[in-house]
């Protein structure tokens, strides 16, 4: 079973990297780009197919180790 | 003073810290990431400079989960010593040792100069070699030293005196050109509520002999060294 965390800056939190890459996208012409934020996804295999497991066991490690959660946010989905 | 310099994989700064300890009197271990337990007798722990786990997932995190953390953390709990010194900053802040984030540079450069300090407290453990408001020359050499925190831990951090060092320029003066990184209100480093962990950016290892460029570091490990309590 495939699972996918998305880990993304909480708003408010200044995102330098999210500013430069603004910046290119502007600078390379790429029109009506407003802002832009920077996150990181991770997708994790389970060995087994128990969905509630799987959610319980991604929501312990985002709050332990795959999420800083004093500025970042974490978004959990399980696929099949 | 019985040190214990923590040493995770991609730290870099563990013998520098050594020797300044060593210089000011400490009797120095070194501690790999994986042991469970500190040495017996152990004063301090420090968790030196680097880029443990080469900065994967975000500064210290990984290290912050290491098997000596626990220790650590139960060791700062019991009223131990603890100095955090750039990525070991960012390791105890991980480690929830100390509040906060360091997040990435405003700027997004890595920055690698001299830097002014203001030393805000010279009555704790860590700094009571210095006077209180001294302006002291260190270094600085990071790329994730932004410290950022919620307003209302920010305002607990103030309102307790809980913050160790501020960048300043060479007139002592905290202003937002001296802040090389854009961390709230100029902090370079902080305390714990118990004031026994302390945490920087600045590098005071560095600056501990004449030869290489000063010795305004030698504050803190001669505060450290001095300051133990009795047995």
């Amino acid at each position: 079973m495939k699972a996918r965390v998305t880990v993304t800056l909480k708003n408010g939190v200044l995102d330098p990297q999210g500013k430069a890459i603004e910046g290119a996208l502007k600078s390379l012409g790429i029109d009506g780009v407003g802002s832009v934020r920077q996150g990181k996804v991770f997708d994790i295999e389970f060995t087994a197919g128990d969905k509630a497991a799987a959610e319980s066991a991604l929501k312990d490690a985002c709050e332990k180790l795959l999420a800083n959660t004093v500025i970042e946010n974490y978004r959990v989905e399980i696929g099949a | 003073m019985k040190a214990a310099v923590v040493t995770f994989p991609g730290s870099n700064r563990e013998g520098d810290v050594a020797t300044a300890l060593r210089q000011a009197g400490a009797t120095v271990t070194h501690v790999w990431h994986a042991d469970m337990e500190l040495p017996a007798g152990t004063d301090l722990v420090v968790l030196p400079g680097g880029f443990s786990y080469g900065d994967y997932l975000r500064c210290g995190a990984i290290a912050g989960r290491a098997h000596i953390m626990d220790a650590t953390r139960a060791h700062a709990a019991r009223g131990g010593y603890v100095l955090g010194i750039c990525n070991g900053f960012q390791i105890a802040c991980e480690a929830g040792l100390l509040p906060g984030v360091l997040a990435r540079n405003a700027n997004l450069k890595f920055v690698c100069k001299r830097q002014h300090l203001t030393v805000e407290r010279a009555d704790t453990v860590f700094t009571r070699a210095y006077a209180k408001g001294q302006v002291i020359d260190v270094c600085i050499a990071h790329g994730e030293g932004n410290y950022i925190v919620d307003p209302e831990t920010l305002a607990r951090l103030e309102g307790e005196g809980l913050v160790a060092f501020r960048y300043a320029d060479a007139d002592g003066r905290v202003t937002v050109e001296a802040d090389p990184n854009g961390s709230l209100n100029g902090i370079a480093g902080i305390y714990s509520p118990g004031f026994n962990v302390l945490g920087l950016m600045p590098h005071p290892e560095n600056l501990i002999d004449s030869l290489t460029g000063g010795t305004d570091g030698r504050g803190i490990f001669e505060s450290l060294v001095s300051g133990k309590k009795a047995a």
